[in-house]
């Protein structure tokens, strides 16, 4: 525990990997926003004389086997490929910390049968979990937020319910409620601030997972459907230019890579942060 | 935690009580399993008779026929029950699309997936091993090289791994087949697609773990009896260390399994990850409800046994 110790001062040394990685955060936020900032090109527009073109004038990063500008579809892709990580998170932080709050204020045996669902669900994997609601839903973009977020539920709830057992039972909430206050008063001003602080951090954490299973559920096909771009799906086309046209892998790969680094390093720089504070 | 006059009891439970604790955690999550796979196809849209008659003749004697054979008539909890009966007879129910024993489809397909996670599962753990006792209390710069390798391989998604790999060994260097599943040779890069990923994480635990270790008075004293590093570290640290991945147990599971059908995709491999994938385009519910209900059996397995090596591990959780 104590073997961290130097590095947990906030703001005592600025970290390289840190700012680097904030300003790498910023810029996949610029693209999300406004793609069009960062290239004029159009991410649907096929041409196909100049299909699989080398990177170079005209397209920087290269084109795509029906001559799509690469930087023009890496650059729009943010926006499926990190705007699905986002949704999907928002949607297992929401509905998570609204189960594990359920779990954790509930009466003993409803609490402890919740618990012992997200217990369950958890050891699924989640990419199990995921294509079992694709199996329902079909592919799209809307049925990978649905299934990304449900898959990810679990974990939220788990933490939720810990910290809000160890909330209810302290000084603080009783004297709440020895001064009469209405249950939803307590829960909503004194027991739900108390028990969220460590989901910024796992939601941190969580929204690269989230960006990897987009991913990887749109490079099996169950994402957003062609021709929208996206960066699984856009290396997954790759896959069979590989041999002569290597910057269709490049471009996707290294944003995608570059993306849940940064969005780690955050993560984990949070976690040190607040490591160790108790409700 | 416990109330420590308990904790006596619960540390060291007598054999048949920790068997019959597990058992009865293992049903629940088959159980649960079983359950969730039942209310996805109950959510499934649209008409299972619809589905059934396909592009088959359409008539209302084979409507009647094929909901008199498939128990469609019956109230929706008969229909429950007998299905966990079959389950319990080991019976995986029908396949929609290819009207075959779905039992008889998964096992035709599991040979190429224990193959592939059998191996992810050692390259993770064996290079996880190597790398945490070769860097654990070593000078800043090793150990400063080997986390940010960690960080890249806990980040970078395995098909991009994979897709990296591809393009280095087999197309530019031509030393491994791009696909198929044949010669062993064509497992290599599957296999370390999968298990990078694993090694990561699992050398990130096993590193912290066996820092801890090694400031531990037991380390100490084995230092002082003139042990070298290497001994203190294979003899007395590793043991520690091992104890907390192996509660990443789950994980491990997940990440084999579900890695097992990006990686299938990737380097067109046949095996269980195919199977899943066709059956969720194809809408093939009985497959997809067993395929879940075979991978919670898989991680209930999984995990049973590693509780049994987890008391092999740390004698303090043995029964006096």
């Amino acid at each position: 525990m104590a073997v961290a110790a130097p590095a947990v001062r906030p703001g005592a040394r600025v970290r390289p990997g840190l700012v680097l990685a904030l300003l790498v955060l910023a810029a996949l936020a610029v693209a999300v926003a406004a793609p069009g900032l960062i290239t004029r090109a159009d991410p649907l527009a096929a041409d196909p004389l100049r299909a699989l073109a080398p990177p170079g004038a005209g397209h920087p990063l290269g084109t795509d086997h029906l001559g799509r500008d690469v930087l023009a579809r890496v650059a729009y892709g943010a926006r499926h490929s990190l705007g699905i990580g986002v949704l999907a998170t928002a949607l297992a932080v929401g509905a998570g910390s609204l189960l594990g709050l359920a779990a954790g204020l509930a009466a003993r045996l409803a609490g402890e049968a919740l618990a012992r669902l997200f217990d369950v669900l958890s050891t699924f994997p989640e990419l199990l979990l995921a294509l079992l609601v694709i199996a329902i839903t079909g592919p799209g973009t809307w049925n990978v937020v649905a299934a990304i977020g449900i898959a990810q539920i679990p974990t939220y709830a788990r933490v939720v319910r810990a910290q809000t057992l160890v909330v209810r039972r302290s000084g603080y909430v009783e004297q709440a409620v020895t001064f009469g206050h209405s249950r939803l008063r307590v829960i909503v001003r004194h027991v739900l601030p108390n028990v969220v602080g460590p989901v910024p951090v796992l939601a941190t954490i969580g929204l690269g997972q989230a960006v990897i299973a987009t991913s990887g559920l749109s490079f099996l096909g169950m994402g957003p459907q062609p021709p929208a771009p996206e960066w699984g799906t856009m290396l997954a086309e790759s896959r069979d230019y590989l041999r002569v046209a290597w910057w269709m892998a490049f471009s996707p790969g290294v944003a995608l890579t570059l993306s849940v680094v940064c969005l780690t390093v955050a993560g984990r720089h949070l976690q040190r942060r607040f490591e160790g504070r108790t409700p | 935690m416990t109330a420590p006059g308990r904790r006596p009891a619960v540390r060291a439970p007598a054999w048949p009580a920790v068997v019959a604790r597990r058992l009865v955690s293992a049903v629940a999550v088959l159980w649960a399993a079983a359950t969730t796979a039942y209310i996805a196809l109950l959510l499934a849209p649209g008409d299972t008779v619809d589905i059934l008659v396909g592009d088959g003749a359409d008539t209302p004697e084979i409507r009647a026929q094929i909901i008199a054979e498939w128990g469609l008539d019956r109230p929706e909890i008969v229909r429950y029950l007998s299905y966990l009966g079959r389950l319990l007879h080991g019976d995986l129910g029908r396949s929609y699309r290819l009207q075959r024993d779905v039992g008889e489809i998964l096992a035709g397909q599991v040979g190429p997936t224990v193959r592939l996670t059998l191996a992810a599962a050692a390259v993770g753990v064996v290079l996880a091993l190597v790398l945490a006792v070769a860097t654990a209390g070593r000078s800043v710069w090793p150990r400063r090289i080997v986390s940010a390798a960690e960080l890249m391989a806990v980040s970078v998604p395995q098909f991009v791994i994979g897709i990296l790999l591809l393009f280095v060994f087999s197309f530019s260097l031509s030393w491994f087949p791009v696909s198929g599943a044949q010669d062993p040779q064509a497992l290599v890069l599957p296999a370390l697609a999968l298990g990078l990923p694993i090694a990561g994480v699992l050398g990130q635990v096993l590193r912290e773990g066996l820092e801890r270790a090694l400031e531990q008075p037991f380390a100490v004293t084995a230092r002082a009896r003139g042990l070298g590093e290497r001994a203190v570290v294979a003899r007395h640290a590793l043991r520690h260390a091992l104890l907390p991945a192996v509660t990443l147990t789950g994980w491990f599971t997940g990440a084999l399994l579900g890695g097992a059908v990006i990686t299938e995709a990737l380097f067109g491999r046949p095996g269980l990850g195919r199977v899943t994938m066709e059956a969720v385009t194809g809408k093939d519910m009985p497959v997809v409800m067993a395929v879940v209900i075979v991978s919670a059996a898989v991680y209930v397995t999984i995990s049973a046994l590693l509780d049994l090596a987890y008391r092999v591990i740390d004698p303090r959780l043995r029964s006096a």
